[in-house]
C-alpha cells in the first residue's frame, strides 16, 4: 500500500520565521505567558513528569507481583506504590492530559480564536495544578500514601499511618485547576467561534471538550468538599465519616463516587474527541452520523452523573437503589456503543491510510471495545457480586483509561505534533512503537480479566500460588508496555528539534488549526478565518490539494452506508 | 484447579452456577459485538485502503435508520442483561428463612467467626453442605469485605452497621475466602478457608471441644454485668421497656413511627440509645459506645433474640399495638 504524504509537495518546506515558540525568549516569557499554546506545553512537561512517576510505581507493582510471596517490597511499601500510582495517574495525568494539553492548544485554533476567553485564568490553572502537585509530591516523599486512591473512610481518616492530609490537600487544590479549565473552555466555545463556525460545524473534538467541561465544572466541587471533609476528620478529629463518632463511612463513598465516576468521563470523552478527528482525517471522509456522535458526548456527560453507586453494589446499600443504578449504568453504555458504531461506519467508503495516528485510532477502537463491553459485566448486578473488587475491575478500567484514554492521547500527540512543533516524528519508528504498545497493553491487562474471574482480589501484595501464571504474563506485558511508552517520549522529543519540517497541513486535514502555519503564530491566525464548510468535508475543499474526482470507485450504495 | 490455565473457579454454592451462566451469556453477547466490529473494521481497512495519494472518500453524511437501529438493539440487549443480573442479585440479597446464622467480625487483619452454639474460629469457617448459611457481619475498625470466590459471593463488612450475606454450599471441600475491600497493611493476608462438611461431620466438629461459651449465655451474663437488667425488667415494670418478644417484632417509637427490631436496631439502641425512643419511655439510657466490643454487642443481641419466645408483659414492652399484637 502507498502512504500518501506527497500531497503537500515541494522540498522547500520551511518553518515560518516568527511563531509562538520563538516569539519571545527567556524563562520569564514561558512562566508568565498567557498564550494558550505555551501553557499547553507547560502542561505537557508537567503532566509527562507525573506520568513517569505513576509509571515507575506501576512497574514496581508489576515486578513485585511476579511471585506469589512478593519478593520485592514490604506490605506497607506495596500499598503505597499502588496508591500513589493511582493518585499520580488519575488526578495528575489522566484528568489533565488531553484537555489541558491538546484541548488547551487546539480549541482556540479549531474554532478560529486568538486565545481562550480568559488567558490569565488559563495560566492560573497551570499554577494551581503545580501547587496541588507539589503538595501531593510532598506527601509521596514524606511518608507516602497507603489508602488507595479512593481514600475510603475510616481507613484514610482514622487508621492510616501515612501522609494522607497533604495528599488530600494537593488533590483538593488541583481540582480548582480543572474547574477553571472547564470554565475557560465553555466560555471560549460559546463566545469566540469564528464567523461561519456554527455549532454543528464544530469539530467533534470541541464537542467532546464541551461535554467534558460540563462534567469538570459540576463534578469537581463535590470531590473538593468531600476531600475537605475527609481532611478535617483526619486533622481535627471531626466525625463526618467515622462510625465511632456517629459518622457514616458509606456517605463518603457516595460523595466520592458522585465525582469520581463522572471523572472517568473526564478522562475518556476527550480521547473520544481525538478519535473523532483521527478517523475522518485518515479515512478522508466525513464522520458518519456527526450529530449523533455530538449528542452522544452530551448524553454520556449527563447520564454519567446518575450511575455513581454502581461502585457500591456490595456495601449493603438497598436492593432497590442497586437495581436503579444498575439500570442507569446500562443506559450510559448506549451512547458509547453509538459512537463506536459510527466510527466503524465512517471507515466504509473511505480512503484509509495507516499513518501512526490512525494506528492509534484502530488501537483505541479495539481496546475501548473490550473496556466498554467488560463494563457491562460490572454493571450487571449478578456478575458484580462475584467480580467486584477483583482484578476483573482492574483490567476493565485499565482498558478504558489506558487502552482508551492514553491511546487517544498518544494518537492525538502524534497527529498534532507537526502543528505543535512544526516538525514530523519518524513515521516507521512511531508505527513500531504503536504496535509495541498495543501488544504490551493486551499482554499486561487481558490476563487480569481471568485473574479477576478466578477470584484474585485487587490491592494484594501477596496472593495464592494458583494465580501466579497470569501474574507472570501481566508483568511480562508491563515490561513491553514500558518500552512502548519510552519510545514516543524519546523520538517525539528528538523530532521537536530535528524532525523533518512538516508544513502547514501535512496530512492533509480539514480543521481550521491546519489553515495556519506550523507552528502557529502567537495570535494563531493572521486574519480571522471565515468558515464556509462542514466539519471533515473533503469534497468542498479545493484548498487541500486533493483530487476530488479520483474516487469514483466506491459507490455510496454499500450495505453499511 | 487442575488446568494450568484455568478460566473458571470451582463451583461450590447455589449461586455459582447462576453467576457463571449469566457471565457466559454476557460474555457470548459481548464477543458477538466485539468480533462483529473488529471484522467490519478489518474488512473496511483492507477494502477501502488508500490507493492513490490524492484520493478522498465518498461523500456520506450518515443514515438515521442505522443510527436508530444501533441505538435500540444494544439497548434491548442491555436491558436483558440488566434483568437477568437483577434476578440473581435480588435472590442473593434476600435470605431465606431458617438459615444457619454465623456471626462474623472483621478487624485489622483477621476474621473472628462464631457458630450458633458459641464455638469460635479465627480465619476459618466450618459449615455443613446443602444448608442455607447466613453470615451476620460487623467490623471493629475499617471496611472489610468477605469474599468466597468458589461461592461467587461477597459483601462489604462496614463498621457501624451489620451487613448480611447468604449462600448454600453445594460441594464438600475447602475453599479460599478473602478480604476484598482494601483495609490497610495486611489486607492481602486477611483471609482463610471455608470448610464445607458433611452434616454429620459438622455436628461432630461442632460438639468437639465445646469449651466456648454460647453467645446467649454470654449475652445474659453481660446483660446483668452492665446492669441492663435494672431497667429492662422482663415483666415490664422497669424504667425501660421489657425486651421479651421484642426481637423481630415491630416497635412503636415516641415520634409515632414503628420500626422492626432487627440486629441493626438493637445495636443502635445500645450505642446511641437516644436515636430512637420507645413510645411511653424517657430517654434515660446512657450510651455504651466504647464500652462494649462488637463481639459483646453480638452476644447481647443473641441474648435479646433468645427472649423472642418469652411471654410479653401486658404493659408497655414498646411493641406496637393493633398491627402485630403478640409476636
Amino acid at each position: 500500500m502507498r502512504i500518501a504524504r506527497t500531497t503537500n509537495p515541494g522540498p522547500a518546506l520551511r518553518l515560518p520565521e516568527k511563531h509562538y515558540l520563538n516569539a519571545t525568549y527567556g524563562i520569564r516569557s514561558w512562566l508568565l505567558t498567557t498564550d494558550h499554546k505555551r501553557i499547553a506545553l507547560l502542561y505537557l512537561l508537567s503532566v509527562t513528569f507525573f506520568f513517569f512517576i505513576g509509571g515507575f510505581f506501576a512497574m514496581m507493582i508489576r515486578l513485585h507481583l511476579l511471585t506469589p510471596s512478593g519478593y520485592l517490597l514490604s506490605a506497607d511499601t506495596y500499598n503505597r506504590m499502588f496508591t500513589m500510582h493511582g493518585v499520580a495517574m488519575i488526578f495528575f495525568f489522566l484528568i489533565p492530559s488531553i484537555p489541558a494539553i491538546l484541548g488547551n492548544f487546539l480549541i482556540p485554533l479549531m474554532i478560529g480564536a486568538k486565545d481562550l476567553a480568559f488567558p490569565k485564568i488559563n495560566l492560573l490553572s497551570w499554577y494551581i495544578y503545580i501547587v496541588g502537585g507539589a503538595f501531593t509530591l510532598y506527601s509521596m516523599v514524606t511518608g507516602g500514601l497507603d489508602t488507595g486512591w479512593t481514600f475510603y473512610t475510616p481507613l484514610s481518616t482514622v487508621y492510616s499511618n501515612s501522609a494522607v492530609a497533604p495528599a488530600v490537600v494537593g488533590i483538593f487544590i488541583t481540582g480548582f485547576s480543572s474547574i477553571l479549565t472547564g470554565l475557560n473552555f465553555l466560555v471560549t466555545i460559546h463566545t469566540m467561534r469564528a464567523p461561519g463556525m456554527t455549532w454543528f460545524r464544530l469539530p467533534l473534538f470541541v464537542w467532546a471538550h464541551y461535554a467534558t467541561s460540563v462534567v469538570m465544572i459540576l463534578g469537581t466541587p463535590v470531590v473538593a468538599i468531600t476531600l475537605a471533609l475527609a481532611a478535617m476528620e483526619r486533622v481535627f478529629g471531626l466525625g463526618f465519616f467515622n462510625p465511632a463518632m456517629g459518622g457514616d463511612p458509606i456517605l463518603f463513598q457516595h460523595l466520592f463516587w458522585f465525582y469520581s465516576h463522572p471523572a472517568v468521563y473526564i478522562m475518556i470523552l476527550p480521547s473520544m474527541g481525538v478519535i473523532s478527528e483521527l478517523i475522518p482525517t485518515f479515512a478522508r471522509k466525513k464522520l458518519f452520523g456527526y450529530h449523533f456522535v455530538a449528542a452522544a458526548s452530551l448524553a454520556i456527560a449527563v447520564i454519567g452523573f446518575l450511575v455513581w453507586t454502581h461502585h457500591m453494589f456490595l456495601t449493603g446499600q438497598s436492593t432497590y437503589a442497586a437495581l436503579a443504578f444498575s439500570f442507569l449504568t446500562f443506559l450510559v453504555a448506549i451512547p458509547s456503543a453509538v459512537k463506536t458504531f459510527n466510527w466503524t461506519a465512517t471507515l466504509f467508503g473511505g480512503s484509509i491510510s495507516f499513518d501512526t495516528p490512525m494506528l492509534y485510532a484502530f488501537g483505541f477502537l479495539g481496546l475501548f471495545l473490550i473496556g466498554g463491553l467488560t463494563g457491562l459485566f460490572l454493571g450487571c448486578l449478578g456478575v458484580d457480586m462475584h467480580v467486584h473488587d477483583t482484578y476483573f475491575v482492574v483490567a476493565h478500567f485499565h482498558y478504558i483509561m489506558v487502552g482508551g484514554a492514553v491511546m487517544g492521547y498518544l494518537g492525538g500527540l502524534h497527529f498534532w505534533w507537526p502543528k505543535i512543533t512544526g516538525r514530523m516524528y519518524p513515521e516507521w519508528l512511531a508505527r513500531i512503537a504503536a504496535l509495541v504498545l498495543f501488544v504490551g497493553f493486551n499482554l499486561t491487562f487481558f490476563p487480569q480479566f481471568v485473574l479477576g474471574y478466578l477470584g484474585m482480589p485487587r490491592r494484594y501484595h501477596v496472593y495464592p500460588p494458583e494465580f501466579q501464571v497470569y501474574n507472570v504474563m501481566s508483568t511480562a506485558g508491563a515490561s513491553i508496555l514500558a518500552v512502548g511508552y519510552l519510545l514516543p517520549m524519546v523520538y517525539l522529543t528528538w523530532a521537536a528539534f530535528y524532525g523533518k519540517v512538516a508544513g502547514d497541513n501535512p496530512w492533509p486535514a480539514t480543521g481550521l488549526e491546519w489553515k495556519t502555519p506550523s507552528p502557529p503564530p502567537t495570535e494563531n491566525f493572521e486574519v480571522t478565518p471565515v468558515v464556509t464548510w462542514e466539519a471533515y468535508d473533503f469534497h468542498n475543499r479545493p484548498d487541500l490539494g486533493l483530487d476530488d474526482s479520483s474516487h469514483p470507485a466506491v459507490a455510496p450504495a454499500h450495505g453499511d452506508d | 484447579m487442575q488446568s494450568p490455565l484455568p478460566f473458571f473457579p470451582e463451583q461450590a454454592s447455589n449461586f455459582a452456577g447462576n453467576v457463571d451462566a449469566l457471565f457466559s451469556f454476557v460474555l457470548l453477547t459481548c464477543l458477538f459485538f466485539a468480533v462483529l466490529v473488529t471484522l467490519l473494521t478489518i474488512y473496511a481497512a483492507f477494502k477501502y485502503r488508500r490507493t492513490e495519494p490524492g484520493e478522498i472518500g465518498s461523500d456520506i453524511e450518515g443514515n438515521n435508520i442505522l443510527e436508530i437501529g444501533w441505538t435500540i438493539i444494544p439497548l434491548v440487549i442491555a436491558l436483558v442483561i440488566f434483568a437477568w443480573g437483577a434476578v440473581v442479585y435480588v435472590n442473593y440479597r434476600t435470605a431465606p428463612k431458617d438459615t444457619l446464622d454465623v456471626y462474623v467480625v472483621g478487624k485489622q487483619w483477621m476474621w473472628k467467626l462464631q457458630q450458633p452454639n458459641g464455638k469460635r474460629e479465627i480465619n476459618e469457617l466450618h459449615i455443613p453442605v446443602n444448608r442455607d448459611i447466613k453470615l451476620i457481619m460487623g467490623s471493629e475498625d475499617v471496611i472489610h469485605d468477605f469474599y468466597v470466590p468458589a461461592f461467587r459471593v461477597k459483601m462489604d463488612v462496614v463498621p457501624g452497621r451489620y451487613n448480611t450475606m447468604w449462600f448454600r454450599p453445594t460441594k464438600i471441600g475447602k475453599y479460599h475466602f478473602f478480604c476484598s475491600q482494601y483495609c490497610g497493611t495486611n489486607h492481602a493476608v486477611m483471609g482463610g478457608w471455608v470448610t464445607v462438611m458433611d452434616p454429620a461431620d459438622y455436628a461432630a466438629w461442632l460438639s468437639d471441644e465445646a469449651g466456648d461459651v454460647n453467645p446467649v449465655s454470654a449475652g445474659e451474663k453481660l446483660f446483668s454485668q452492665l446492669a441492663c437488667n435494672t431497667c429492662h425488667i422482663s415483666n415490664g415494670t422497669g424504667r425501660a421497656p421489657s425486651l421479651n418478644g421484642v426481637y423481630g417484632g415491630k416497635v412503636l417509637l415516641s415520634d409515632g413511627t414503628t420500626i422492626t427490631a432487627d440486629d441493626a436496631y438493637i445495636r443502635e439502641s445500645i450505642l446511641q440509645p437516644k436515636a430512637k425512643i420507645v413510645a411511653g419511655y424517657q430517654p434515660v439510657m446512657p450510651t455504651f459506645q466504647g464500652l462494649v466490643t462488637e463481639e459483646q454487642i453480638l452476644n447481647l443481641t443473641a441474648y435479646i433474640k433468645s427472649l423472642q419466645s418469652q411471654p410479653v408483659p401486658a404493659k408497655g414492652a414498646g411493641i406496637a399495638p393493633a398491627t402485630t399484637g403478640k409476636k
